[in-house]
């Protein structure tokens, strides 16, 4: 019994609290320009992003979007440009818990930063912009969106002016993302010439009727549309051939941009890919007309992707090029979820978004922790941060929880996706898949735990006084280490969650 | 609940003290300690299970939940107690308390974080012996490895940074085989298994087991993985030629830790080799095993001894003798006979006890001289009389002298050994085991007539004296309990025996 009747668009709510929220920083800036009252500019940020969180957890758990609820069903806005179904909102959460994570721990790291109301500004609008992505149905909302996201994130990386490394990491990650953008476009263009559509639902009818019929002559149009598409989610999810601006930028950005982009933007990114691919690219039809099957270029990517990532991240001393490497890696995980979609499973995607989900916490976690060695100007190798544990243990046994839980091992969240990754690769038949998941955890284990041994076992080189504890950094490496172990015994409601999302989309 | 309540004041108590003052945490660790160790003893008195927990015997303290449907596996939260699992319960919630008490003098640097790591262990040790869902199961059983990493790591000795990570490197790829194995074993046996619960995979084994994987039959499969298995737990146990870990880590760990690792972590191992592979397979796959596993044992019990005999470092010669003693252990299971498998059972219960103590004197009499070489010392029981008494009880203890439980653990077996019909040549493989006796006797003798007897003379700086109470206490708490199990072996080989059986009769054995 619903007392007050909402509107449909009361659906995106939680993206809509994260555009409310940028231009309620807008309006503090204005009242007060170069306010540097961080309690106010971050509070706002923090309680904008937790409302936007909490109304999309309740969603969820109310079951909009959800298809044989009663009055609610997947909810199509403006004709079928947006959508609001299950897959929505549980990236719109992911995307909401990163970016309070990343107020939270940004009032502490920028402190003293000349710009605060235009930083948490262009957070909540990058943010904005990959809630948008999470619920974007036409080619043309996901590339509006994907800009929406990734121009205050060119800003955000080059953010510290000052800093040599940040500039031109933001002119390395602007560059790239323009090339890739432009490639992206040209793959909606070449897309809309083959099927005369941009909405994913069109396209997938039209696709069927194109195989129904003739088979069209765009078939190589269409392959072609296909792969530049796929550049375009390469960049944002940081995978390969357009991984190599990722540990750029992670390591010349504030490191809670880092965290921000590594984990928020990757989920955002992650989102698209699933949507289009299983919304408008029916695999049986397109396999027909281009003569391909489109998840043999996931197989390749997933296991290049990961490879690349590990092998780069074992060969770090710097952290957190070493966290960005590691992140390339994990974008190969994830990768999985769209290389076993052959079997017609949907378990594998939902996989997938497990693993995006718990990222979420231990990855923004690692690279809060390198916020925090960063405010307390340690250094950036492995060897500064030897015997850290001495001075600071709570945020150490933080870093362990992260780092344990990144490489999967139990008994933390990260074990749980990965062993559903590998499941779901080997009932796909993608035993190479599988094999290499294992054999890169394996390695990946090799410079996870050499970072706790650096932090825990080792002495340090220099004397240290003793370490300042920064609320706002503290409060979000420790909470992302709850969730990051919370979520090994409450893995039960994501797994339902995520499977029932992934298998609306996949049907 | 009282499983629950067991591993949950155990978890709780570890966050509380690593968040305490390291002055107070060495006495609240042990206060908490306390509360695991009188629960279990109370679950001990109240037992009222029957029959094997994997072969639909009746549990005691059973608790089950659901926790994650995925795909066509159900994975819970299912825990339980038989015959086998509390003795080794118990065993873990008392030796940690002496354990956290025996570290009062030696650790002297982040007191916090040390017992909150032992707590930590404590609970998923306990976690490891109550678990009957393999997830489950298998995440306590890596979760033992991390805090165990940085015990050695942290508070160890010279070359701890390279024993611990041998420690980890060896364990973690053993049980990355192990759990590969099982994945595919499970997978295997299809629509066999709904869930991941042990007691239902091990009924779909006995029960014509699995048809096959990508291509693999049924009959290789289940080998292959009984030997992946084998393998995986081999390393945790250690036999050899996987033991080389386990000198270097024991050497390197403070005594507490080595207390914990001897006593109950390579227990951890035997306990799975127990459960997974010689309860789950059916006994035509374990037949071709048998006489290869055997000479495993043997070579491990006369090896292990010839290297305790050939070091001059007493905590070396106590670690080597573990391999030793472990190898007992593979024999009596391979044994397949009441008294093998009870006797091995029984012996891992023994061999933690009197480990425990040998750890235990060595490390106070280190903390007394800073020295474990045998030939740097003489005549130390004129200075520490009752460490070094309690020594020599340990080390007669090891010897198997009667009326300790070193004694009742190796007859059972050699007894249970003799007479197996499952083993082909079992006389001659159990005369071998029992030559190890000899030379057990031969190092640990050798050992204390030149360290312990004779005039005092030791080139220190340090005014050696005798041991502060807290140091001797829980030594004679232990050296009670190997008394008492050998006087009165059925205080649990009673119940031992009762879960054993089943492994016997109803796994078609």
């Amino acid at each position: 019994m619903v007392l007050v009747e909402l509107p449909e668009w009361a659906a995106l709510a939680p993206m809509l609290l994260l555009a409310g929220t940028a231009l309620a920083l807008f309006v503090i800036d204005s009242i007060s320009p170069r306010s540097t009252n961080r309690t106010i500019l971050a509070g706002t940020a923090t309680a904008g992003s937790l409302a936007a969180l909490a109304v999309a957890v309740w969603f969820t758990a109310a079951g909009v979007g959800a298809p044989g609820m009663d009055g609610f069903g997947v909810i199509e806005l403006f004709d079928g440009q947006l959508i609001v179904d299950q897959m929505a909102l549980y990236f719109m959460i992911v995307v909401a818990v990163v970016t309070a994570l990343v107020s939270v721990a940004s009032y502490d790291y920028m402190e003293g930063h000349a710009y605060q109301a235009e930083y948490y500004s262009l957070v909540m609008l990058a943010a904005t912009g990959m809630a948008t992505m999470a619920a974007a149905n036409s080619l043309v909302t996901i590339f509006i969106a994907l800009e929406l996201a990734s121009l205050p994130s060119y800003a955000l990386v080059s953010i510290l002016k000052d800093n040599r490394g940040s500039v031109e990491a933001g002119l390395k990650y602007f560059l790239v993302g323009a090339l890739s953008s432009a490639i992206f476009v040209y793959g909606i263009s070449l897309v809309y010439g083959a099927t005369g559509f941009l909405q994913l639902d069109a396209i997938a009818v039209e696709l069927e009727a194109l195989a129904a019929g003739d088979g069209g002559d765009f078939g190589g149009l269409l392959g072609l549309g296909i792969l530049m598409l796929i550049g375009g989610f390469a960049f944002k999810t940081a995978s390969v051939p357009f991984h190599f601006w990722a540990p750029e930028a992670y390591e010349g950005a504030p490191a809670p941009i880092s965290a921000f982009l590594s984990s928020a933007s990757k989920a955002a990114g992650f989102v698209i890919a699933f949507r289009v691919f299983t919304t408008a690219f029916p695999l049986d039809v397109t396999t027909e007309l281009i003569g391909v099957d489109w998840t043999v270029a996931f197989v390749i990517l997933a296991v290049v992707t990961m490879t690349v990532g590990n092998f780069a991240a074992a060969t770090q001393d710097n952290v957190k090029r070493m966290l960005a490497y590691s992140s390339i890696g994990h974008a190969g995980y994830a990768l999985i979820g769209l290389a076993g979609l052959g079997a017609g499973s949907e378990t594998v995607m939902g996989a997938a978004m497990m693993h995006l989900l718990v990222y979420g916490f231990m990855n923004t976690g690692a690279f809060l922790f390198v916020g925090l060695a960063e405010h307390w100007g340690v250094g950036r190798t492995f060897e500064d941060y030897n015997g850290l544990a001495k001075q600071a243990p709570i945020a150490c046994a933080a870093l362990a929880v992260f780092m344990f839980s990144l490489a999967g091992i139990p008994p933390f969240g990260g074990f749980f996706s990965k062993y559903f990754l590998f499941t779901g690769a080997i009932e796909a038949g993608l035993l190479v898949v599988a094999a290499a998941l294992v054999v890169n955890s394996a390695l990946s284990l090799y410079y996870y735990a050499r970072l706790v041994k650096a932090v825990w076992i080792d002495d340090p080189v220099v004397e240290r006084d003793s370490l300042s504890q920064p609320t706002g950094l503290y409060a979000a490496i420790v909470f992302a280490a709850v969730m990051t172990v919370v979520l090994l015994p409450g893995f039960g409601p994501v797994v339902d969650t995520a499977l029932d999302a992934a298998a609306v989309v996949v049907a | 609940m009282m499983i629950e309540a067991l591993i949950g004041v155990a978890l709780i108590g570890a966050l509380v003290t690593f968040l305490a003052p390291n002055r107070i945490a060495g006495k609240l660790a042990f206060a908490i300690s306390l509360i695991p160790a009188a629960l279990s003893l109370w679950m001990f008195a109240t037992f009222d299970g029957s029959g094997n927990a994997l072969l639909g015997g009746e549990l005691a303290f059973e608790s089950q939940a659901e926790w994650i449907q995925f795909g066509a596996y159900a994975i819970s939260w299912f825990v339980g107690l038989d015959g086998i699992s509390l003795p080794l319960v118990v065993l873990t919630t008392i030796l940690v308390s002496l354990a956290i008490v025996s570290s009062w003098t030696p650790i002297d640097d982040r007191e916090s974080q040390f017992y909150g790591l032992v707590l930590f262990i404590e609970a998923n040790l306990i976690g490891v012996f109550v678990a009957l869902d393999f997830f489950l199961w298998f995440i306590f059983w890596e979760a033992v490895l991390i805090p165990m990493y940085l015990l050695i790591g942290i508070w160890g000795g010279p070359r701890r940074k390279y024993a611990a990570i041998k420690f980890f490197v060896y364990t973690n790829v053993a049980s990355l085989l192990m759990f590969g194995a099982f994945i595919a074993l499970v997978f295997g046996l299809g629509d066999a298994v709904t869930s991941f619960a042990l007691p239902e995979i091990t009924a779909a084994m006995l029960d014509g087991g699995p048809d096959g994987f990508f291509g693999v039959g049924g009959t290789t499969l289940m080998s292959a993985v009984f030997v992946a298995m084998f393998i995986g737990f081999a390393v945790k146990v250690p036999v050899v030629p996987f033991h080389t870990w386990l000198p270097d880590a024991h050497v390197e760990a403070p005594t507490p830790a080595s207390v914990l690792l001897a006593g109950i972590l390579l227990k951890m191992g035997t306990y799975a080799l127990l459960r997974f592979n010689f309860t789950m397979f059916p006994t035509d796959v374990i037949e071709p095993f048998v006489v290869p596993i055997a000479v495993i044992a043997v070579i491990s019990v006369i090896y292990g001894a010839m290297l305790a005999l050939a070091q001059t470092d007493l905590k070396r010669i106590v670690a080597y003798s573990s391999v030793s003693s472990m190898g007992y252990v593979i024999l009596g299971l391979i044994a397949f006979t009441q008294f093998g498998v009870g006797g091995a059972t029984f012996q891992m219960v023994s061999h933690g006890l009197i480990s425990g103590l040998m750890f235990m004197a060595v490390g106070v009499i280190y903390n007394a001289t800073h020295t474990r070489m045998v030939t740097d010392m003489s005549g130390m029981a004129d200075r520490m009389p009752v460490a070094v008494g309690i020594l020599i009880a340990g080390a007669f203890g090891y010897m198997g002298l009667p009326l300790m439980s070193g004694f009742a653990a190796e007859y059972f077996i050699f007894f249970g050994a003799f007479g197996s019909e499952f083993l082909e040549y079992a006389p001659i493989f159990t005369a071998l085991a029992m030559f190890g006796i000899v030379v057990v006797a031969g190092y640990l003798l050798f050992a204390m007539q030149r360290a312990v007897f004779g005039p005092y003379n030791l080139e220190t700086d340090y005014d050696v004296r005798r041991a502060p109470l807290h140091d001797v206490a829980p030594m004679f708490v232990l050296l009670g309990l190997i008394i008492a199990l050998g006087v009165a072996p059925d205080l649990i080989f009673e119940m031992i025996t009762d879960a054993v059986d089943p492994i016997l009769e109803g796994g078609e054995l």
